[in-house]
């Protein structure tokens, strides 16, 4: 006799739980049905992505690289999962060897992005890299391996990030969430949205407390995205879907320099 | 006999102590600068007729006469300068090897250090800051960063470690009023090193050092096209922003206009620079050196009027010493000369044009009203020109107004704290994130505060200083990018690879 | 003998009672506040009040190994009478000498209004009992000396025994006591730091100190612009936290007249014009002031000098 298998319920992943979409709505995408995220979803996923930046932030580079490293770990054990909602073992392959690339960047960005200024007076000035706050990101195709090029850099920055997944292919994200939230990686610090893009992407965009915005998977009117999103002087990023390099962390970095006199 | 004479002499000196020790005018002198009656456009590599048709009068603030006449570039202009950059970038610039674009960096370096005294004199004229500041602040720092970025022309691949940067193209740069010259050295500087080609617009009240600027180029022999300088109100701006064949638009100036062109550009895949307002809290703890602080307090408000995106315009000093600060601060006060830009004795100097001392205005009236306590030293303004007594409010709440917009003028407002972290989130506590100070012997103090601080600049133990070497810009509404150093490079470079 | 308060490490400062806090110096602001103040440029009437000025606060100093009476009544006329073609000129506020010379000095300026000061508490290193440093106090004054310019210990200052050299001032202070002037000699090229100055310029203002002064202008280092606004704004501090007025006195590598007039600006702007008088301010030097003739003469007159047209003596 054969076994009926238990289904998984898609909900979202916000704050490090998975409530449904407080709006109950659900949209119906690989077969099942989908979270469809509401605005007041995102709101509070912003709000706690905001909280959760202190924390994560001040973890020191080479926790932060470990975390990340654990989320590779997570996605390794899940590699049939993960096939099984992308386009199979290649993708999920590169994306966990992604994660690891990055991973390995927590301790480093400082010293490549960084610098020691030789200025002209008596004053040690430095410059180095800081997380930028509250990343939105639209995810681009495919849904894993784009998510996962877009998610890392921002992730080991010390940002946090809300991310909206692919509307076409929205489960294998939430399995992402499943590994992140099992990965040491501190509630909130990653959120995910389901849902319909023209909905969510424009809340994103135009939310003051997202301070840059992801749009390398923007697949509607990126002029209007842009548009809105200079109403707080947004950083708009538009990277690779498939590549990994420290500039794409950088994107997502502000860069501060300090002054202090050198006397006796 | 010898007594009597000694007698007289005794008698002398007591004739001769004064009440005050009024120092004598020393003016610099203004034969130096030579303006023609009126300016055209300066577009490859000669001053063409602007086809607007349209001119307006530059004046100095500090006299309120008319300096020269200047041409506003129309559409038609901002084409015509778009052109002349294209075709230099494509035909000649791009082409150079970098050793000799460094050459001819290098080149206007020198030539803006010998005529160092020529510019410092034109930028006091036409922008009403103190001599003072312009000889040792303006000048030294615009002709250093050409010959930092100089030096950077041919090393471009040790700054960008896996890749191979390359020019963008054409540069549309817009800079403000507040330094004229040292605003251009930022933006030409690093764009023609990068191998970019430029079309700059200088700011509606201060084009005459940008118009002078044109004799470096012309005297380096820059090949033709390669700096372009349109000169113009916001239209102008706004026709250069727009333009389809620009690449990249780097802009300094007001938030306000910063997010209008961020609009404009959406959509375009045009690169974007933005050095925008701010709002900066400097931050005095009751072990910092007091003496030094209020010289930093002094020198991060009232430098160039107070005309200074980075301006420590909030003051948060700590409640067990505030009594002794504010003393101590109003005494200094006191010693401020305000008066003649071309005085060299002058500490503060004019407002830079008649709708900036409005805009003062208001918002100190604002900060009256709000029930601020306000204190301006005792001053005499000459009569004619823009002139606005340094100020100082107390009694602010984080809600005045004062407290909270950018005033871009000599007002500084006072708050209080009383721990490290009441400080933080109150500094942190606005849209902008320019710039911040911190005043402490404290050295895991300093670097905790500076971590902590939401801004691009964090001076500790000291305020407002500048250097090629050093990256300069904001966080949040303060905008994006980095001006100076190897960062400074990176808007005006495009990177290969993955 | 006077003891100073016991106070818990770090505050071995005798702090009397509403005495500034010590604080500390930022010393690359200090040197930055300093040049921007020396880049005052002072014309014209200004310049002439300030060279009139820096004759009437000199302290015209002679010592030296080879100093004899005849040497200290050259000085001395020269003080009174700085330049005979000119009756303008006022005469200096001072003659320094040492303690040998010091009955000389004051034979030759009775009844002129300039004042003798001497060096004493074995000077300049101070190395020395407290005895004899007492000893030479009473005789200089005894002598008729009106000024004592004492210096500390800055082997007992550099050591932390900060009681001790508090306590010496005290004690010389209670010998000069309506008698005498007296001006303590940091000797700032020798305490390392702008907080030490900051710190011994309390100490010996707690002590007692009439005048705090640099140098004793026997070392390569002596006055410089922001040792003095240093020391300016402990006085400053002073003043405004007890109302009480203390002098100072520059000395030491001061050769030119345009230094001079840095340094007077510099009081100007830190304590203003009430400061600029004899009674609270002195630069201590010799060859400064010929300098300073021939300038005046030369605002005068239009013309550069020569200085072969001013008396060396």
């Amino acid at each position: 006799m054969s076994r009926l298998p238990v289904r998984k319920t898609y909900k979202l992943f916000i704050g490090g739980a998975f409530p449904r979409s407080e709006s109950g709505r659900t949209y119906d995408a690989e077969g099942a049905n989908v979270a469809r995220g509401s605005r007041k979803d995102l709101r509070d996923a912003v709000r706690i992505a905001r909280q959760a930046g202190a924390g994560w932030s001040g973890m020191t580079a080479y926790n932060r690289g470990q975390v990340v490293y654990r989320v590779a770990e997570m996605m390794e054990t899940r590699r049939a999962e993960l096939a099984g909602l992308s386009s199979g073992a290649d993708e999920v392959e590169r994306a966990i060897d992604r994660v690891v690339w990055y991973a390995g960047w927590a301790d480093k960005l400082a010293q490549v992005v960084g610098s020691a200024n030789p200025v002209a007076g008596p004053y040690f000035n430095f410059t180095i890299p800081e997380p930028t706050g509250v990343v939105g990101i639209l995810a681009p195709e495919p849904p894993l391996l784009g998510l996962v090029s877009r998610l890392a850099p921002v992730l080991v920055g010390g940002n946090t990030a809300v991310v909206v997944a692919s509307e076409a292919h929205p489960l294998v994200a939430i399995e992402l969430a499943e590994c992140l939230a099992t990965a040491d990686v501190p509630p909130g610090v990653v959120n995910v949205i389901t849902g319909l893009r023209r909905e969510l992407a424009p809340q994103l965009a135009s939310h003051m407390d997202v301070v840059a915005l992801d749009v390398t998977g923007a697949d509607g009117d990126l002029a209007e995205l842009e548009r809105l999103g200079a109403e707080n002087v947004k950083r708009i990023v538009r990277g690779k879907a498939d590549g990994q390099s420290p500039y794409e962390i950088e994107a997502f970095l502000e860069l501060k320099t300090v002054w202090h006199p050198i006397g006796m | 006999m010898i007594k009597d004479k000694r007698e007289v002499a005794r008698r002398g000196e007591a004739a001769a102590i004064p009440t005050a020790w009024e120092y004598a005018p020393a003016p610099e002198s203004r034969e130096i600068v030579h303006f023609e009656d009126r300016y055209g456009l300066y577009i490859g590599g000669q001053f063409l007729e602007p086809l607007s048709n349209e001119r307006y009068t530059t004046i100095d603030p500090a006299r309120e006469e008319p300096l020269a006449e200047i041409a506003q570039a129309g559409k038609a202009d901002v084409d015509r300068a778009v052109k002349a950059a294209r075709e230099a970038y494509a035909e000649r610039w791009s082409q150079l090897r970098p050793s000799e674009r460094a050459k001819y960096l290098f080149r206007i370096a020198r030539i803006l250090q010998e005529r160092s005294r020529e510019f410092a004199v034109v930028e006091s004229l036409n922008g009403g800051k103190p001599i003072r500041e312009s000889r040792d602040v303006d000048l030294p720092l615009a002709a250093a960063h050409f010959f930092y970025y100089a030096g950077w022309a041919d090393k471009l691949e040790y700054a960008f470690p896996n890749r191979t940067p390359r020019p963008i193209g054409v540069a549309g740069q817009i800079i403000p009023w507040n330094f004229p010259l040292l605003m251009l050295a930022w933006k030409i500087a690093p764009a023609l090193a990068a191998g970019n080609t430029v079309v700059l617009k200088p700011a509606e009240t201060t084009p005459l050092s940008a118009l002078l600027f044109c004799d470096v180029v012309r005297q380096a022999e820059l090949p033709p096209g390669v700096v372009n300088i349109v000169t113009g109100d916001g239209r102008t701006g706004a026709e250069l922003v727009s333009h389809p064949d620009v690449d990249k638009i780097a802009f300094t100036g007001s938030t306000e206009v910063g997010k209008a062109i961020q609009r404009t550009l959406a959509g375009s895949g045009k690169r974007l620079t933005l050095e925008l307002g701010g709002k900066a809290a400097n931050i005095i703890f009751d072990d910092a050196p007091l003496d030094q602080a209020v010289e930093g307090i002094i020198n991060g408000i009232y430098f160039n009027q107070g005309h200074v995106c980075c301006a420590g315009s909030r003051l948060f000093v700590e409640e067990s010493i505030y009594e002794t600060v504010i003393s101590k601060l109003k005494r200094r006060m006191k010693t401020l000369r305000v008066g003649d830009p071309l005085d060299k004795n002058t500490d503060v100097g004019a407002i830079n044009s008649k709708q900036q001392l409005d805009k003062i205005g208001s918002l100190v009236q604002s900060g009256i009203d709000e029930g601020a306590e306000i204190y301006q030293p005792p001053c005499k303004l000459p009569e004619r020109g823009y002139w606005f007594v340094p100020t100082v409010f107390t009694n602010v709440a984080q809600s005045y107004r004062i407290a909270q917009e950018e005033i871009f003028g000599p007002v500084l407002s006072v708050l209080t704290f009383r721990t490290p972290d009441e400080a933080i989130e109150k500094a942190n506590n606005t849209p902008y994130g320019l710039s911040a100070g911190v005043w402490t012997e404290k050295g895991s103090r300093i670097l905790a505060m500076a971590q902590k601080l939401r801004a691009g600049v964090v001076w500790a133990n000291t305020y407002n200083r500048f250097d090629p070497a050093s990256p300069f810009g904001g966080y949040k509404e303060s905008g994006f990018g980095r001006e100076g150093g190897r960062h400074g490079l990176e808007p005006y470079v495009a990177l290969d690879g993955s | 003998m006077a003891t100073a308060p016991v106070l818990p490490g770090g505050f071995e400062l005798p702090l009397e009672p509403r005495l500034p806090r010590l604080g500390s110096i930022d010393a690359v602001a200090l040197e930055e506040r300093a040049a921007t103040l020396a880049t005052r440029s002072i014309k014209k009437g200004s310049k002439v009040f300030a060279l009139d000025l820096a004759i009437r606060v000199l302290d015209l100093t002679t010592l030296e190994g080879a100093d004899t009476p005849g040497k200290v009544a050259a000085l001395t006329s020269k003080g009174i009478r700085p330049d005979p073609s000119d009756p303008n000129i006022p005469s200096v506020a001072a003659i320094c000498v040492y303690p040998n010379l010091v009955a000389y000095a004051v034979e030759r300026t009775r009844g002129t209004g300039v004042k003798v000061a001497a060096v004493a508490t074995s000077f300049p290193s101070g190395q020395s009992s407290l005895d004899v440093k007492l000893l030479e106090t009473r005789e200089v004054i005894d002598a008729g000396a009106d000024e004592v310019d004492m210096v500390i210990d800055r082997g007992a200052f550099l050591s932390g025994r900060y009681a001790q050299v508090y306590d010496e001032i005290v004690r010389v202070k209670e010998v000069c006591a309506g008698r005498a002037h007296l001006k303590v000699i940091l000797e700032t090229g020798e305490l390392g730091t702008y907080d030490n100055v900051r710190r011994a310029s309390l100490l010996a203002i707690a002590g007692g100190a009439d005048f705090i002064k640099t140098s004793t202008g026997k070392l390569p280092s002596s006055a410089t612009l922001p040792v003095t606004l240093c020391m300016l704004e402990a006085i400053r501090d002073v003043h405004e936290e007890t109302g009480r007025v203390v002098g100072m006195k520059a000395a030491g590598g001061i050769r030119q007249a345009k230094q001079a007039v840095q340094y007077l600006v510099q009081v100007h702007e830190t304590l203003g014009l009430a400061w600029l008088t004899p009674d609270r301010y002195r630069l201590g030097a010799s060859t400064l002031l010929n300098d300073v003739l021939m300038q005046i003469r030369k605002e005068r007159t239009g013309r550069y000098q020569n200085p072969d047209y001013f008396t060396v003596d």
